[in-house]
């Protein structure tokens, strides 16, 4: 059983907290010990992202910490080492790359490599399924699995070819519009039921959660589990201890269960 | 998609999967429209009494060899791109959007979509990267002149790539009231076929106004290439002719330094804004800052078409320095009393060079724009 079922089915009546954090921001150091902050605040699984100079899908928040690896002289090589470190302190941990298309075709061999690192899942911001094809074959191979993004405004026959083609996740995105906490997400349980549906793997919303009602509603509208960007990052860039949020994102996720065992 | 948007391995449709409903709309509404007599008459109508086509092609008189110019400094707006933004104005229409978002370099996308935001009645938005908008100020005026909000970008190097990424940011949030009328004829499918059949335009004219007046095809068509969409309107109709196609990439401050723009000289296949394309990139592909002289060829990136005509075979691609531009925007001033932009200057010097070599041969060149926009730098530049 892959890690990411693994841990949807360890999770009970809760959902998953997917913690995301941008590789060598602000520093290769750093960026070690934010990882495994993040697993010990509570962290289910844990995205990453490898930064890349043109990063079209993100806002201000995610660019600035992609900005701030490329100016360490964060290379592709080194975000790799960091996942494979991470992979050899935490086995069962599910652990997804989030990054963009030139950032994997400039690399030959970049998803092998990243199989081999330890990574989980792979999802290309800028590969719609309607390209996915090519990279979905090489992902099977490597034992990779691949994860898309469905949105209010993806077709049915869309969500049926995310269905076919990705595993670990679907990347529920609660609005329209680039990653990043200033404009509050809808948690429609209309996707969720469209995406479930289509028989696409465990919906996850992301976008817009950097509160507990976020979580909540998040939940409450049928996603297995929410994944967390902008807000973690923020306190990357301001230095500040990320911790406290994930406990109370993650605390969050615990709260249906709790109602469910009333 | 009904069509595959591909050029040989190039091009496809490389968005945010929030993105495509968006184009796969706009590529319905521009097929609909080609086979629409309506849209056709609106079209030329307007290219016509509105924009000034057909524009003149002119024999130099006094620079060497027989070189012809193909005047799109002489349309409305002051380039060729006005031809498809009216194009794609109108699809706006089509498809009940009321606002439209661009990019510009240098800032004649940004002028060309700020007149036809005005004529037909658009909210208008340019994003144009702030080095761009200290180096443009006419062009931001006039922009703002016809009611345009200009939004100076800051991230990344701050010229055009970096307003293009604004852009599609923009548009990820705002595609259902808004049209992204991008400015060349690159980035996702539908926009490299779509604004190259809008910019067909220049080429076909070229070839019977050349057939007219020298009574046979030319020996070489040469054209500047940024993001391509002058280059590719001037060669779609000349692809089946034996004709020498030729495109004049920016060799900024030399070709064997890290300060240009020469894309498919120095790039490699890789996939930026919507397109696998060349991209001037880092062996990580980290997409590496470009210059030139002239705004409007300052882009890491390149029409998908063009990779395709570049490794078929079909075109050959070279390029000029900011000095061999300068120097032939000044020889095009004093000798032809034009002033073109530095742009088009481009093209120019590489023609001059040809022309020197073939006395004989007859040269079409995409005069793509006007050098009012340049004159101050120019001033700079030659003191």
């Amino acid at each position: 059983m892959s890690r990411y079922a693994a841990m949807f089915n360890c999770l009970g009546g809760g959902g998953a907290f997917g913690a995301f954090l941008m590789l060598g921001d602000p520093d290769l150091e750093t960026s070690a010990t934010l990882l495994d902050a993040a697993v010990e605040a509570g962290a289910d699984m844990i995205e990453v992202g490898i930064p890349f100079s043109d990063p079209v899908a993100d806002g201000p928040v995610i660019q600035a910490a992609a900005q701030r690896a490329l100016a360490a002289g964060v290379r592709v090589g080194d975000c790799l080492d960091l996942i494979a470190a991470l992979r050899a302190r935490h086995s069962a941990l599910p652990i997804g790359i989030l990054t963009y298309a030139n950032i994997v075709v400039a690399r030959s061999g970049f998803i092998r490599d990243a199989a081999e690192a330890g990574a989980d899942s792979l999802l290309i911001a800028d590969v719609p399924a309607l390209e996915a094809e090519p990279f979905g074959r090489e992902m099977d191979q490597a034992g990779i699995e691949p994860v898309f993004i469905a949105a209010a405004n993806t077709p049915e026959q869309t969500l049926r070819r995310i269905a076919s083609l990705s595993k670990a996740y679907t990347y529920c995105v609660s609005r329209a519009g680039i990653t990043g906490t200033h404009l509050a997400g809808q948690f429609d349980s209309g996707l969720i039921d469209r995406v479930n549906r289509a028989g696409a793997p465990p919906p996850v919303f992301g976008f817009g959660i950097s509160m507990p009602e976020h979580v909540r509603a998040a939940l409450s509208a049928g996603a297995k589990g929410v994944i967390c960007g902008s807000a973690i990052v923020e306190k990357v860039g301001l230095g500040e201890d990320i911790t406290p949020l994930i406990r109370s994102l993650k605390a969050a996720t615990r709260e249906r269960l709790g109602a469910a065992m009333n | 998609m009904r069509l595959d948007g591909r050029f040989g391995r190039f091009g496809g449709c490389y968005v945010p999967e929030i993105l495509v409903p968006a184009l796969e709309q706009l590529e319905v509404a521009f097929l609909d429209a080609q086979d629409d007599p309506a849209f056709a008459a609106e079209l030329n109508g307007l290219l016509a009494n509105y924009a000034g086509r057909p524009t003149p092609l002119t024999r130099c008189r006094n620079l060497p060899g027989n070189i012809y110019l193909k005047r799109e400094d002489l349309l409305h707006g002051g380039a060729h791109k006005t031809n498809q933004v009216l194009g794609q104005g109108l699809l706006a229409k089509r498809m009940g959007k009321c606002r439209l978002i661009a990019e510009t370099g240098a800032g004649q996308h940004g002028v060309a979509t700020a007149i036809v935001g005005a004529l037909l009645g658009f909210e208008t938005l340019i994003y144009m990267g702030a080095e761009d908008v200290e180096r443009q100020q006419l062009n931001v005026f006039r922009m703002r002149l016809m009611g345009a909000e200009v939004i100076p970008v800051e991230s990344g190097g701050r010229t055009l790539k970096d307003a293009i990424n604004e852009a599609l940011r923009d548009w990820s949030a705002s595609f259902e009231s808004t049209h992204y009328l991008l400015g060349t004829a690159a980035g996702p499918h539908p926009f490299p076929t779509m604004v190259r059949e809008f910019q067909r335009i220049i080429g076909r004219e070229a070839r019977a106004q050349i057939l007219e007046q020298l009574g046979r095809l030319p020996d070489a068509v040469v054209a500047c290439v940024g993001g391509g969409s002058n280059a590719i309107g001037l060669f779609a109709d000349f692809i089946a002719d034996d004709v020498r196609l030729i495109g004049v990439e920016a060799a900024g401050k030399g070709l064997d330094g890290d300060e240009h723009g020469a894309t498919l000289l120095r790039g490699t296949p890789g996939i930026l804004h919507g397109a696998e394309t060349y991209v001037l990139q880092d062996s990580d592909g980290q997409v590496t800052d470009t210059w030139s002289v002239s705004a409007g060829l300052d882009y890491p990136a390149v029409g998908p078409e063009h990779a395709h005509l570049k490794d078929s075979g079909r075109a050959e691609y070279v390029g000029a320095t900011d000095g061999e531009a300068l120097a032939a925007f000044k020889a095009l001033a004093e000798s032809e009393g034009i002033i073109c932009a530095f742009e088009s200057a481009h093209a120019l010097a590489h023609a001059i060079k040809l022309a020197e070599q073939e006395p004989a041969s007859a040269i079409l060149v995409g005069l793509s724009g006007r050098g009012d926009k340049d004159v101050a730098q120019a001033e700079r530049l030659l003191a």
